[in-house]
C-alpha cells in the first residue's frame, strides 16, 4: 500500500482534502554534481514520497537495463536525468524543476545541472529558493566545488543550508567519518552569512535517513531528510516588516474606481496606513484592500492585492507604494554583488538596463571588483565573463527605490538586460549601502555618468575623436604646494601635444559653483563633490581633468576616487613641506590662519592626511615646475592616458 | 499576526503577478483557453488578477471542430457568465484538405489543426504574448520550461538560447516581429489544479465527472462516441459505460477511464489513487520518442 492509500484507508477524503488545504509551500536547490549522487537523491525523494506514476517507473525500469549504472536494479538517478542527453546535444537547460507533496507541504526542486555553467544555474535556481541541499560524498569530504555552491547559496540570500553528507554506506556508515567532515564544514561556513545549517548523514542509494530514519546509523538522532524538509522553520524568512509595493497596473474598469495593482514586496499593510509613493514622495492614506475574494482589513507579502487610496496622487506602473516610518533607499546609485549569465562579456561601452520590482531603467555598470566563487577574496578584473561575480557600482538614469537584498530580498534583486539582444545577461543584489549614504547624503545622489547611457555617441567614439583616454589627475597639497601652476602648466604641455584638458581650480570654483561653502570639513567635502561631479561628466565626454585642489581627507578622496572609478583616477601628492608652503605664502593666507582668521585651516589647524599610495608624489620643493609636468606626462603614458 | 500563506495562495499570488506583467508589458496578449481544467483556472486566476476590471486581453480557442459538444457548450457558457471577448480560430486550410482524426494519423492531424492552426491565429491577430496553461509537472521537457518562454519570428522555441529567469522579475523585451508564451501554472500540479477547483469552488466541463456515456474501445483507448461523425464498423454499437475523462483533447483521439467519481472529492480520491500519469490518456505525446519536445520546437504549446 501507498503512503495514499494507506492514508486514504484511515481517513475520509474530505478530511484529506481540508488538511491539504492547509499546506505550506518550500522551494529548494539541491547542489552537487553528477558524482555525488544529486540524481539519484532527488529520484530516491520522489519515488520514495510516491511521486512516480507506473508508466513514469517502467520507463526507468526499461531504462536501467539499458543505460543503468546500477547493474539492472532500478536506476532512480534516470527519473531525473534527462538532462545529461540534452547537455549533450547544447540545449541551454540552467534548471529543471520537480515537484512532490506530502501530507505537510509541497515541495518545488529546483534542480541545477552541469559543471561548466554551475554558477549561472545554481544562481538562476536559488533565486526563487529558500533552502538549498549540499550534497557531500562521504569519501571525499569538503571539497572546491562544496565551498563554491555554498557560497553562491549565501550570495543568492539562502537562509537554510542542509548539509547531506552522502554515501555513507561506503564508509561504513560511521560516524567518526560524519564528525570529522561536519567540523570541517562549520569551520568554513563562518565565513558565510547563512543563519540555519543543518547536516544529516545519508546513503541516496540504499535510501539511509532520506525518508525513514535508518538503521545503520543508530548514533545519529535528528531525523531523516524529509522530516527536515516538512518542518524547518521558514515563516519568518520573510520581511514582514518593510512594506514596499512596486505598482504593476493601474485598474480603472469605471469612473468611480482608481485602484493600484500589484504583488506586495515586502511588510504589510493595514487599511488607513499612512503610505509615501515614490519617487513624487508624496504621502496618503491607505483607503481599502481590494481583492476579488472580498476587502481585505490588512494583507502581507507576497499577496497580489490592489489599493485604493485617500487622495488623487499621480501613480504610475514603476512607482513604489512604502512605509512612511522606514522608508526604502532612494537615489540612482548603489553597490551591489553581480553574476553574470551571458555568453558574451560585459561591456563597458555597452547599452543595458536595469529591471528592479516593475521599474526598468538605463544604467551604467562599473566593476570594482571581482570575487573568486572559490575562495571569495576579492580579485582584480577587467570585464566579467559568464559565471563571473562581481562587485559593482550600478548608476540608473531613473532613481530606484530599493533595499539591501540581505535585509529585503525582493526590493533587493534586479536583472540586468542588454538593450541589444534584449538578453538577461546579469542578476544583481543590491549590498548594504554605505551608512551615510542614506538619501539625504548628496554624495550617493551624484548621477553626472548615468546620462551617458542615453547618449548616442560611445566612449570609444570620443576616444578616437580626442585621441585620449579620458581620466581626471587630482593634485593634491598643502596651500603653497604649487598645485594651480602646476595644473596649469600640464593643461598646456597636453594641449600642445594635441589633446583636450580642462583645469579645474579650487580656488576658482569657489567663487563660483561654490560661493555658498565654507571650509569646514563638511563643506570642503562638499565642495571636493562638486568638483569631483564636474570632472566626471568631463570624462564621461571623453575630456582630461587636471583637479587643482587641497582635498585634506584621505576618505573624501577616496569618494572621488569611486565617483570616477579607479581606472579614471590618478591622484598626485604635491609633498612640499610646511615651512615651503608658508615661505611661498602669497597670499598671506597663512598669516591669516596662524592669527587664527582662518579657523579650520589645513595643515595648521585641522589634518592634512598625507596620502598613503598615491599613484605619484611629487617633491614640488625640490623640483623645477619643468621636471614634474614630466614626471606626470611620464606616468599618463605609462597608463595609457596618451599615445 | 497574519497567517502562514498556504501553498494553494502562494501559487496563486505568483500566477497573478505574472499575468499582471504580461497586460502591463505587452501590447498584444491573448490567453489560450480550451475549456479544460488548466484553462478553467488559469481563467480564474485571470479573473482575480484584474478585479474589479475584466481581464485586458482577449481569449482564443483553436477549434478543431472536433472537440467534445460538452466542451463548445461549457465555453459558449463561460464566455456568456463573464462577458469575455473570444476569438475561435479554426486552421480553414487543413478542412479543405479534409485533414481529419481518422485518416490522417494523429501526429498529421495535431500538427495541422492544432499547431498551424494557433500560429495562424497568432499571426493574423499579431499577438505578442499568448499564455499557455501548461505546467512543469506534466511532461519531462516542460520541466524545464521558462514561464517567459521566447519564440522567434517563425514562432519557434529555441532551446540553446533561452532566457535565464531569476526570482519574479521578468524581462518583457522582446525584437519586433518575436513573441512570448507565457505559463502562469508553471508551478502547478494536477493535484493543485484539483485541490484548487475544490477549494475555489471553480467551474468545470461536464466530461470530467462520470457519467453514462457511449464508448468504443479503440485499444488501449476507451472513446467516447459523440456525434455521428465517429466511424463505426460494420455492426458495431456502442456500449453505454460510466465514463469521465483526465484531460480533454480533441474526441476521437481522447482516451475516457472507467469511473464511478461524480463528485470533486471523488474525483480527487480516484486521482490520488492513480497509478497512471495524466498524459497517459493522450495520443500525442506517444506517437514519437520526445514527440514532445519536437512539437515546442515547432511552437507548439
Amino acid at each position: 500500500m501507498t503512503a495514499v492509500e494507506t492514508f486514504l484507508h484511515n481517513e475520509d477524503i474530505h478530511s484529506y482534502l481540508e488538511r491539504n488545504q492547509r499546506k505550506e509551500l518550500l522551494r529548494f536547490l539541491t547542489c552537487g554534481s553528477v558524482d555525488d549522487g544529486k540524481s539519484t537523491l532527488i529520484g530516491r525523494l520522489l519515488h520514495d514520497t510516491k511521486t512516480i506514476y507506473e508508466d513514469q517507473l517502467a520507463a526507468v525500469r526499461r531504462d536501467s537495463v539499458r543505460h543503468g549504472t546500477t547493474g539492472g536494479e532500478m536506476d532512480l538517478a534516470l527519473l531525473t536525468d534527462g538532462l545529461k542527453a540534452e547537455r549533450e546535444q547544447g540545449i541551454t537547460i540552467d534548471v529543471a524543476y520537480r515537484f512532490f507533496s506530502t501530507a505537510k507541504r509541497k515541495f518545488i526542486i529546483a534542480d541545477t545541472p552541469g559543471h561548466e555553467q554551475y554558477t549561472r544555474n545554481m544562481a538562476t535556481g536559488a533565486s526563487t529558493c529558500q533552502l538549498a541541499i549540499i550534497l557531500v560524498d562521504a569519501r571525499h569530504g569538503v571539497l572546491p566545488q562544496t565551498r563554491r555552491h555554498s557560497f553562491i547559496c549565501s550570495l543568492l540570500g539562502i537562509q537554510h543550508l542542509v548539509v547531506t553528507i552522502n554515501k555513507m554506506d561506503l564508509v561504513g556508515y560511521s560516524e567518526e567519518k560524519f564528525n570529522e567532515i561536519k567540523a570541517q564544514y562549520s569551520e568554513f561556513a563562518a565565513k558565510l552569512d547563512i543563519r540555519d545549517i543543518h547536516f544529516i548523514p545519508i546513503s541516496a542509494l540504499k535510501g539511509d535517513n532520506i525518508v525513514e530514519s535508518s538503521s545503520y546509523m543508530p548514533w545519529y538522532q535528528s531525523g531523516p531528510l524529509l522530516n527536515h524538509l516538512e518542518t524547518v522553520h521558514i515563516a519568518s524568512d520573510r520581511n514582514l516588516t518593510d512594506f514596499r509595493l512596486p505598482v504593476q497596473l493601474v485598474l480603472r474598469p469605471n469612473l468611480n474606481f482608481r485602484g493600484f495593482a500589484g504583488s506586495i514586496a515586502s511588510g504589510r499593510i493595514r487599511v488607513g496606513d499612512e503610505v509615501m509613493i515614490l519617487p513624487s514622495s508624496r504621502k496618503t492614506h491607505v483607503k481599502s484592500i481590494v481583492t476579488a475574494d472580498g476587502e481585505l482589513t490588512e494583507a502581507q507579502c507576497p499577496m497580489p492585492v490592489v489599493l485604493t487610496l485617500a487622495e488623487e496622487l499621480d501613480i504610475s506602473r514603476g512607482d513604489v507604494i512604502t512605509d512612511v516610518e522606514n522608508p526604502p533607499h532612494f537615489g540612482h546609485d548603489f553597490e551591489a554583488n553581480l553574476v553574470w549569465l551571458n555568453e558574451k562579456p560585459f561591456n563597458p561601452d555597452g547599452s543595458y538596463l536595469i529591471k528592479h520590482g516593475t521599474r526598468t531603467a538605463p544604467t551604467t555598470l562599473n566593476i570594482i571588483h571581482g570575487i573568486d566563487v572559490n575562495t571569495l577574496e576579492s580579485k582584480a578584473i577587467d570585464t566579467l565573463h559568464l559565471n563571473e561575480v562581481a562587485r559593482c557600482e550600478v548608476s540608473t538614469t531613473k532613481p530606484l527605490a530599493f533595499d539591501p537584498y540581505k535585509r529585503n530580498r525582493a526590493a533587493g534583486a534586479f536583472i540586468v538586460i542588454d538593450r541589444h539582444t534584449s538578453n538577461t545577461v546579469a542578476c544583481g543584489m543590491i549590498l548594504d549601502q554605505d551608512l551615510q549614504s542614506g538619501p539625504t547624503d548628496p554624495w550617493a545622489t551624484v548621477a553626472g555618468h548615468a546620462a551617458r547611457a542615453q547618449s548616442q555617441i560611445t566612449a570609444q567614439q570620443r576616444a578616437e575623436r580626442l585621441a585620449q583616454k579620458p581620466g581626471t589627475i587630482l593634485l593634491t597639497g598643502l596651500t603653497g604646494s604649487g598645485k594651480a601652476t602646476l595644473a596649469f602648466e600640464l593643461e598646456k604641455r597636453l594641449f600642445e601635444l594635441g589633446k583636450l584638458p580642462v583645469v579645474l581650480h579650487g580656488l576658482d570654483l569657489r567663487r563660483q559653483i561654490a560661493s555658498d561653502l565654507g571650509f569646514s570639513a563638511d563643506d570642503r567635502s562638499e565642495n571636493l563633490r562638486r568638483i569631483g561631479g564636474i570632472a566626471r561628466i568631463l570624462n564621461d565626454n571623453g575630456i582630461i581633468a587636471i583637479c587643482a585642489v587641497l582635498a585634506p581627507l584621505a576618505s573624501v578622496r577616496q569618494r572621488v576616487k569611486k565617483l570616477l572609478g579607479a581606472d579614471r583616477y590618478l591622484e598626485v601628492y604635491l609633498s612640499a613641506p610646511l615651512e615651503v608652503c608658508e615661505s611661498r605664502d602669497h597670499a598671506g593666507i597663512y598669516k591669516l590662519a596662524e592669527a587664527g582668521k582662518i579657523k579650520v585651516f589645513p595643515g595648521i589647524s585641522s589634518p592634512y592626511e598625507i596620502p598613503e599610495s598615491p599613484d605619484l608624489t611629487l617633491p614640488t620643493h625640490e623640483l623645477s615646475v619643468a621636471e614634474s609636468v614630466n614626471q606626470i606626462m611620464r606616468l599618463l603614458g605609462e597608463r595609457g592616458w596618451i599615445a | 499576526m497574519p497567517k502562514a500563506m498556504t501553498h494553494l495562495k502562494e501559487l496563486e499570488a505568483e500566477s497573478i503577478h505574472i499575468m499582471r506583467e504580461v497586460a502591463a508589458e505587452f501590447e498584444r496578449p491573448v490567453m489560450l483557453f480550451s475549456s479544460g481544467k488548466d484553462s478553467s483556472v488559469m481563467l480564474h486566476l485571470a479573473l482575480k488578477a484584474f478585479y474589479p476590471g475584466k481581464p485586458p486581453f482577449p481569449f482564443l480557442h483553436i477549434d478543431t471542430t472536433w472537440d467534445f459538444k460538452e466542451v463548445y457548450a461549457f465555453r459558449n457558457q463561460v464566455v456568456a457568465k463573464y462577458g469575455l471577448n473570444l476569438l475561435v480560430h479554426t486552421n480553414m486550410d487543413a478542412i479543405r484538405a479534409g485533414i481529419n482524426p481518422f485518416d490522417s494519423g494523429s501526429a498529421k492531424y495535431t500538427h495541422n489543426m492544432n499547431l498551424q492552426g494557433l500560429l495562424q491565429a497568432l499571426k493574423q491577430h499579431k499577438f505578442d504574448a499568448a499564455f499557455g496553461g501548461a505546467r512543469r509537472e506534466e511532461e519531462k521537457s516542460r520541466a524545464k520550461e521558462r514561464i517567459f518562454s521566447f519564440r522567434d519570428k517563425h514562432y519557434q522555441w529555441d532551446p540553446k538560447n533561452q532566457r535565464p529567469e531569476m526570482w519574479n522579475i521578468y524581462n518583457a523585451r522582446i525584437n519586433p516581429g518575436e513573441s512570448i508564451r507565457v505559463f502562469p501554472l508553471s508551478n502547478w500540479t494536477e493535484l493543485d489544479i484539483w485541490q484548487y477547483i475544490f477549494q475555489e469552488k471553480i467551474e468545470l466541463c461536464p466530461l470530467y465527472f462520470a457519467a453514462p456515456r457511449p464508448v468504443v474501445r479503440r485499444d488501449p483507448q476507451l472513446i467516447y462516441v459523440n456525434d455521428e461523425r465517429y466511424p463505426l464498423a460494420a455492426g458495431e454499437a456502442p456500449s453505454v459505460r460510466h465514463v469521465r475523462f483526465r484531460t480533454l483533447g480533441c474526441y476521437p483521439l481522447t482516451g475516457a477511464i472507467e469511473s464511478q467519481a461524480d463528485t470533486l472529492p471523488k474525483i480527487i480520491e480516484e486521482m490520488l489513487l492513480f497509478r497512471q500519469s495524466e498524459r497517459a490518456g493522450r495520443a500525442i505525446d506517444h506517437d514519437e520518442q520526445g514527440s514532445m519536445e519536437q512539437k515546442k520546437r515547432e511552437g507548439y504549446f
